[in-house]
């Protein structure tokens, strides 16, 4: 199946406008990328039809409500495979996973001199949260180190595990320069050593296929606006006898079973997980969102964004004095790059002046960029909405502004 | 006696009148960058770094008599340019004008989008700081 790239553009609202006097060329798709018309309008579909709370009244609304929110976590299970959608727990992010994971499985499962191993490409997401716990317990945090190519050095990671390491948490994708990590090796060898493994599926949740079981994942964490949903809703899945073993995270309604003042007891998954009133509006949305992909085909969009990525890096390649950062021979079409005695941020204004949206500066990964020596880059993210043409009109205009700013 | 704060804010407005087109306009921005001196390296300090930049911002303050002179630096050649400017307004004038001046040059010239929170390039905290040396100094 081949991409109508005109006909999938007129489903993003967005997209169609002029920023300073130009077409929107948005190329920042891995801070967060664009909600096709039918996410926007199941946000107004439920506030303007269907708003109740969830799993409490008995009410006409209240039933669609939770339907509608209880479908959207067999359409998430569905989507990476999970064996059940009580595997599936709904949070705020990415970040609002890890933590989760951080504060519950750390919290009963780390001791003094325990190790955790993290990799140099971490997101500040997957670096504080276990610095913060494992502070509290005494453990240790180690890293992978990458190499010039921005690979993540396996020998090492061999190296570093033994008996002591309890937990391994490693990006799938690294947001900062799209390498994408083996972590199906990654995750056997930690298993072979005693280690449980979460991965930060940020950056992959969207462009390439997730299958939690063939991959033997523990815990994985993605969020919805970076598929296409709504901001504000994330995802944690986990292998059942580790969510089952681990304790509650935060106290409150829906999360319990029964409360008194002697004592209470929590619910079961994945409720145990959710408490309070979840932020039901875009967790429904979220369903849109993936039927929207399920709908084109996942294939044909990987094709489409892999096709942009060669394109870009052939096109930036004839362009003198541009380093790309992160040449990985596995990645997902996130261009980072420098130009020689040229600031990033000044790159930024400029572009942004010819309507291009790209990221500058040291996106969430400060250690990776002092790995590099570099305050930041330039990064341009690619989804299959855009097009060869924009990235002729990208090219043109970095020329441009490098010719201004030398 | 120097031209007042509102004299050089008024310059600069004429001088940006003559371009009719955004890239001029960042042209001679970026040209201001390049001709402010670079900052001498004893002031590059960790103190004297402004927060809250994509790019390192330098502020220096110094009193002359009873003038705050200002000298300032920064990594991103736009940001120099912008920073060019304030000090070529804000610069030796006594603590009294430099705390009461309004800026309204920036937004006149159609560059407010640098003071915006958004750009974090630090221009706004660039500005509170050069008011706040000012009301430092005249606090002695
Ligand atoms: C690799 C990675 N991890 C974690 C996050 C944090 O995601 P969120 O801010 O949605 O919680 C991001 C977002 O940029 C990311 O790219």
């Amino acid at each position: 199946m081949t991409l109508d790239i005109h006909k999938i553009r007129a489903d993003f609202p967005v997209l169609d406008q002029q920023v300073n006097g130009s077409s929107l060329i948005y190329f920042d798709n891995a801070a967060t990328t664009q909600k096709p018309k039918s996410v926007i309008d199941a946000l107004s579909h439920y506030y303007a039809s269907d708003n109740a709370n969830i799993h409490r009244g008995l009410h006409a609304l209240a039933e669609r409500a939770t339907n509608a929110y209880e479908l959207t976590r067999t359409k998430i299970k569905e989507f990476i495979n999970a064996p059940s959608s009580d595997q599936i727990i709904l949070t705020a992010g990415t970040t609002g996973s890890i933590n989760l994971v951080a504060q519950t499985f750390g919290r009963a499962n780390f001791s003094k001199g325990d190790k955790i191993l993290i990799s140099n490409l971490e997101h500040h997401s997957n670096i504080v949260p276990w610095q913060m716990i494992a502070e509290e317990k005494g453990a240790i945090i180690e890293v992978i180190p990458v190499d010039e190519r921005g690979v993540l050095d396996l020998a090492a990671f061999r190296n570093l595990l033994d008996a002591s390491v309890k937990l391994v948490a490693v990006n799938h994708v690294s947001n900062a320069i799209g390498t994408i990590n083996p972590i199906a090796e990654m995750i056997q060898l930690a298993h072979a050593h005693g280690a449980k493994v979460m991965i930060d599926g940020a950056q992959s949740i969207a462009h390439l296929d997730i299958d939690v079981q063939a991959l033997d994942i523990d815990f994985f964490a993605f969020s919805a606006h970076k598929l296409f949903g709504p901001t504000g809703v994330g995802v944690l899945y986990g292998k059942r006898e580790l969510l089952e073993s681990m304790p509650p995270y935060q106290g409150g309604g829906e999360m319990i079973k029964e409360v008194s003042f002697e004592g209470t007891t929590y619910n079961e998954l994945p409720y145990k997980f959710e408490a309070g009133t979840p932020n039901i509006a875009d967790v429904i949305a979220l369903s849109a969102a993936i039927d929207y992909v399920n709908a084109l085909s996942k294939e044909a969009l990987f094709t489409q964004e892999l096709a942009l990525l060669a394109y870009a890096t052939e096109q930036l390649s004839t362009i003198p004095g541009l380093r790309i950062i992160g040449t990985a021979p596995d990645k997902i079409a996130v261009i980072s790059f420098v130009i020689d005695g040229i600031h990033p941020q000044d790159l930024g204004v400029l572009l942004d002046k010819f309507g291009i949206a790209i990221r500058t500066g040291h996106h969430c990964v400060q250690p990776l960029m002092k790995r590099f020596g570099l305050p930041g880059t330039c990064r341009a993210s690619f989804a299959f909405y855009n097009t060869l043409e924009e990235i002729d009109l990208f090219v043109k205009a970095l020329r441009r502004s490098i010719n201004m700013l030398q | 006696m120097a031209q007042s704060i509102q004299e050089t804010q008024e310059e600069l407005i004429e001088e940006f009148g003559l371009f009719d087109d955004w890239a001029d306009k960042y042209e001679y921005l970026i040209d201001l960058g390049k001709k402010l001196p670079n900052l001498s390296e004893v002031f590059k300090t960790e103190e004297n770094v402004i927060k809250g930049c994509q790019s390192r911002v330098w502020l220096h303050a110094e009193k002359q008599g009873d003038q705050i002179v200002f000298e300032a630096d920064s990594e991103a050649v736009i940001v120099k340019g912008m920073i060019s400017m304030l000090i070529r307004v804000l610069s030796h004038h006594t603590a009294e004008e430099i705390i009461q001046a309004d800026l309204y040059f920036i937004d006149q010239i159609g560059m407010s989008q640098h003071l915006a929170q958004t750009r974090s390039n630090g221009l706004l905290s660039m500005v509170k700081q050069m008011k706040n040396y000012a009301l430092a100094f005249s606090a002695k």
